[in-house]
């Protein structure tokens, strides 16, 4: 009955485009926002409070009450814990992934899809809630110390990325085409083989992709890590040494410090190195990634 | 035509929900300008010291109570969110566990706002339950917190390695630790660990053998005190008579922060928190009331 009307362009065309089109601005200036934000306040300790930029990155004194402002042993501190997580947990979600979609569906999208789905939404201060009451407390029987530690640290953080990792390894497994599968099948691969050298290296992407946001929500988790790696400011000699984070600092500190302090202004540096090193570390792994599938 | 009817009663339906929020908001903003009579007054928001926020909560439950009129708003956040609110005008009290003149490095904000001292607080030296020592004194706290000592047998129990935890550095029961005990020594950071809460020393010191660190009073009431174990310092325990009369160092005075001398409501919230009709209260909940604390 519509078929002689003119098509109405607005309703049916620009509405929708303008809509996502605006959707996407707002995700871009929100970004940008934060990041000029951040750096705004971040730089502020080098210009208004006089701090040294290559103090602050090469020094392991951080004593605030006597202007002292070296974040070495954070940054080693979040840097160790986060690859340590990722390279704990990156290869048993792709395992996981390759499991639930090549070895057995039928049982990976009845109970392994849910439960990490489950996983995922898990809040943090439940794991680092776990992490104190059981996971502190046997480091602390079998390694002897304290228990809280490096290595208490990178178990918790294993878990919680674990599920993004293996959910968009999946995914990504999910997309390669079956024609590929069926012509490795038929050039007279093992199923092993086919996985491993043809559907592994198609889906790269996707998995490199689930890595990245692992590592991001690795470098970015404060509440679970600070609350099992007990937060010494000191340089770890082992895993089972305790030793603090950039994030773990921040959320200790920041709420007793006072806005223009000096002490206020190291911290938001801290959150700019922090977003810097995030965003080196995705870079990497991107390139990496680039690299593998331009050959 | 069937999806056009449908559209419109959506479009009815999203009116009549906007109305009703508009509605609601406008009775939310009725309610807030309180009548004016003899009685006080207005609102009252607080924010800051999670130390101290129990007994602000209390107070302001009580206050409300003989006073319908106010509405007292008691959040938490920390010192240092405290002092900036109230710094900023976002609140009439910002709750703090030190002067605000320790936090501030402008001199001028710093003179514009006022300290009520409100209340005291003791804490105490607690330890793992497995330690058997009872006492201790300044200088051997001092000595254990600095990593001089690092065995509890050389101050008289037995063979077990001390683990010191610590509280933040920016944190307000650590600053009265370090003023009162630790004075020029030094807290040695590389050694043992940093806890966030009052909770995670807490579970800190109930898991970990040979631990030692330092809570505050008030946090140790209900149950609290049978399950963490306290140590007098130079023979004195953390009660409030031995705070009175001087045997024992570890307290610290509790703040409400305003900006310029208080008035009207706030004033009369920050009477009643130090009034002998609210000091049997405090007491009972572990904190040193203002009328015990004269001419100290």
């Amino acid at each position: 009955m519509n078929d002689h009307k003119p098509i109405n362009y607005w309703k049916s065309e620009y509405l929708g485009r303008i809509l996502v089109t605006l959707c996407g601005m707002v995700i871009v200036f929100t970004t940008l926002a934060i990041i000029v934000f951040i750096t705004g306040k971040g730089i502020q300790s080098f210009t208004v409070s006089g701090i040294s930029l290559w103090e602050m990155i090469s020094s392991t004194n951080w004593s605030p009450n006597d202007g002292q402002y070296g974040a070495l042993i954070f940054i080693v501190g979040s840097t160790l814990v986060s690859l340590g997580a990722i390279l704990i947990s990156a290869p048993i979600a792709v395992a996981l992934a390759i499991f639930m979609n090549y070895i057995s569906p039928k049982f990976g999208e009845k109970v392994l899809r849910p439960v990490l789905e489950l996983l995922v939404g898990i809040p943090s201060v439940v794991y680092g809630l776990l992490g104190v009451t059981i996971l502190v407390p046997f480091l602390q029987r079998t390694y002897g110390g304290v228990g809280f530690s490096l290595l208490a640290g990178i178990i918790v953080l294993s878990i919680m990325i674990l599920p993004t990792i293996a959910s968009l390894a999946s995914d990504a497994l999910r997309g390669v085409p079956p024609q590929l599968l069926e012509a490795s099948y038929g050039l007279g691969s093992t199923r092993w083989q086919a996985i491993s050298r043809v559907v592994l290296p198609a889906a790269k992407k996707g998995v490199l992709t689930g890595i990245v946001l692992g590592l991001a929500r690795a470098f970015g988790e404060a509440l679970a890590v600070q609350m099992v790696i007990g937060n010494t400011i000191k340089l770890p000699d082992l895993l089972t040494d305790p030793t603090a984070t950039l994030t773990g600092i921040l959320t200790m500190d920041m709420s007793n410090t006072l806005n223009g302090t000096a002490w206020n202004n190291a911290l938001w540096s801290l959150a700019l190195i922090l977003l810097i090193m995030s965003f080196l570390f995705i870079m990497i792994i991107r390139f990496i990634g680039n690299r593998g599938a331009g050959k | 035509m069937f999806m056009k009817r449908k559209k419109a009663s959506l479009m009815l339906a999203l009116l009549l929900m906007i109305g009703v929020l508009a509605a609601c908001g406008g009775n939310g903003n009725n309610s807030d300008s309180g009548s004016n009579g003899d009685e006080v007054s207005g609102m009252v928001t607080a924010a800051g010291s999670t130390a101290l926020q129990p007994l602000a909560e209390e107070a302001a439950d009580e206050f409300i109570a003989n006073n319908p009129n106010v509405s007292v708003t008691v959040q938490g956040g920390g010192s240092g969110t405290g002092i900036n609110q109230v710094a900023s005008g976002a609140v009439n009290i910002g709750n703090s566990d030190v002067p605000s003149a320790d936090k501030l490095e402008d001199e001028q904000l710093a003179s514009e706002l006022v300290d009520n001292k409100v209340a005291g607080i003791a804490f105490g030296i607690v330890v793992n339950e497995d330690v058997d020592v009872e006492d201790l004194t300044v200088e051997q706290i001092q000595k254990i917190f600095s990593g001089e000592i690092t065995n509890w047998k050389d101050v008289g129990g037995k063979d077990l390695a001390i683990n010191v935890v610590n509280r933040p550095a920016s944190s307000g029961t650590r600053n009265t630790f370090e003023k009162t005990i630790m004075k020029d020594v030094k807290i040695n950071d590389s050694i043992g660990t940093n806890q966030d809460s009052n909770g995670a020393v807490e579970k800190s010191i109930t898991s970990t053998s040979g631990s030692i660190s330092y809570l505050a009073m008030s946090y140790m009431v209900e149950g609290k005190d049978t399950a963490l174990k306290t140590i007098k310092i130079d023979g004195a325990e953390p009660t409030t008579e031995n705070v009175v009369n001087g045997s024992y160092p570890l307290w610290a005075y509790q703040y409400m922060v305003t900006k310029g001398e208080p008035e009207g409501a706030v004033k009369s919230f920050i009477d009643f928190m130090v009034s002998d009709e609210f000091a049997a209260k405090a007491g009972e909940m572990g904190y040193i009331p203002m009328s015990e604390l004269q001419g100290k």
